[in-house]
């Protein structure tokens, strides 16, 4: 037992709290780019305010603090502590050990720069090491190539294609359920990702 | 047009008072073997009053998402499960539950005629264009009568489950509009051209 190995702190990024006020200017200019809101899920893309914001983000430390079964964390540049995503665990299942996994890098300069893959594989290790889950699942439309690869790169599988299961730009996509567990994880090299790239 | 759409050859699908689904439902709770197949929530037991409110605040939605039917044998009319299909309107896909409570009617078809009675509602009425549903990899029986009703194996979530000490698989099957069109012998209608220009 080390009690001072890093559990928010990344070499890049560090996942961290909401800050309602802050937070909600610069996520607000995010969900006004369609293709951002479009590639994070299936959901009816829509721009939302600052004070739209504001109040998801009281609902979601309520919901983290009531129902227990959502874990949601920003991600911050360690050098300056800048907002630049979101992480999060939802719709956990406390019985059968699984959680669905989310993660979203808000302005396109910021992407491609590793700060999402170092935020997924603290958030894996959070659900494994701390929350003791079992299987992490997520969904990704077979448009969302970046998010497809992010998540294949730290060993997630496919699992299960719905055949044209989303409807967008007029035409049919179908959309991917990955899977990752928690004997492969700890089998897997992407364990130890932070600490070898430290 | 005319075609009573809610009427398989064996079962018809229907609207029940809640009072008596909800005691149905909650006799059906009781049988442990029925709610492992059923879902993947521990099975929990509740009073009739409250499943019946639960069925009162759910009919109450002006625009449903969810779809619940009952379902009634032909012959004997006798209530023996039901149905529940859960839309996502923006990309016509649906999720779809079934139950059959009563075991005297497990393995004779009633369930697979129930099922492709949904099917037509969720393509014919509903116009949707898939239909989903996930199955328990130890309940081949529900698997068969699936595949009989047309849906297609789409992959699996592996060890999702977590019962009995052991990690179960949950197969996930699909049916497209094209391939039930297809099996119903019905061909899709093409619009005659100049229909849709006149409309603007």
């Amino acid at each position: 037992m080390d009690i001072d190995k890093p559990l928010f702190a990344g070499s890049l990024i560090c996942l961290a709290p909401i800050d309602r006020e802050k937070d909600a200017e610069i996520e607000s200019r995010w969900t006004h780019d369609a293709a951002y809101m479009r590639m994070l899920d299936t959901e009816p893309a829509r721009p939302l305010s600052p004070p739209q914001l504001k109040k998801r983000y009281e609902a979601i430390e309520k919901a983290m603090d009531k129902d227990k079964n959502l874990y949601y964390f920003t991600i911050r540049l360690r050098e300056d502590d800048r907002l630049v995503g979101f992480a999060r665990l939802h719709r956990i299942g406390w019985t059968n050990g699984y959680a669905s996994i989310q993660l979203g890098i808000g302005d396109p300069a910021d992407r491609r720069k590793g700060y999402g893959r170092e935020a997924l594989s603290l958030l894996l290790r959070y659900a494994f090491e701390e929350l003791n889950l079992y299987r992490l699942a997520v969904q990704i439309p077979e448009y969302n190539q970046p998010g497809l690869a992010l998540f294949q790169e730290a060993g997630f599988q496919i699992e299960v294609r719905r055949r044209e299961a989303v409807q967008r730009e007029a035409r049919r996509w179908d959309l991917l359920h990955l899977a990752l567990l928690k004997d492969e994880w700890s089998a897997g090299p992407h364990a130890s990702l932070y600490e070898a790239r430290n | 047009m005319n075609t009573n759409i809610f009427l398989g050859s064996r079962v018809r699908l229907t609207a029940e008072d809640p009072a008596v689904l909800a005691e149905v439902f909650a006799r059906w709770d009781r049988d442990a073997g029925f709610k492992r197949l059923l879902d993947d929530a521990p099975p929990m037991l509740w009073s009739v009053e409250k499943i019946k409110e639960w069925i009162d605040k759910d009919l109450k939605k002006e625009n449903p998402r969810s779809f619940l039917f009952a379902v009634r044998t032909l012959e004997g009319d006798q209530l023996i499960g039901f149905l529940d299909l859960w839309v996502n309107w923006m990309h016509g896909d649906a999720w779809v539950g079934i139950g059959l409570g009563e075991r005297d009617y497990w393995g004779n078809g009633f369930g697979t005629d129930a099922m492709q009675v949904m099917l037509r509602y969720a393509f014919m009425e509903l116009n949707l264009h898939r239909v989903t549903l996930g199955v328990f990899d130890y309940n081949p029986r529900a698997q068969r009568s699936y595949a009989k009703a047309g849906f297609k194996p789409e992959g699996r979530l592996r060890r999702e489950l977590h019962r009995q000490g052991q990690r179960r698989d949950i197969l996930i099957m699909g049916i497209l509009r094209s391939e039930w069109l297809e099996a119903s012998h019905i061909e899709p209608v093409a619009v005659p051209a100049g229909v849709l220009e006149g409309e603007k």
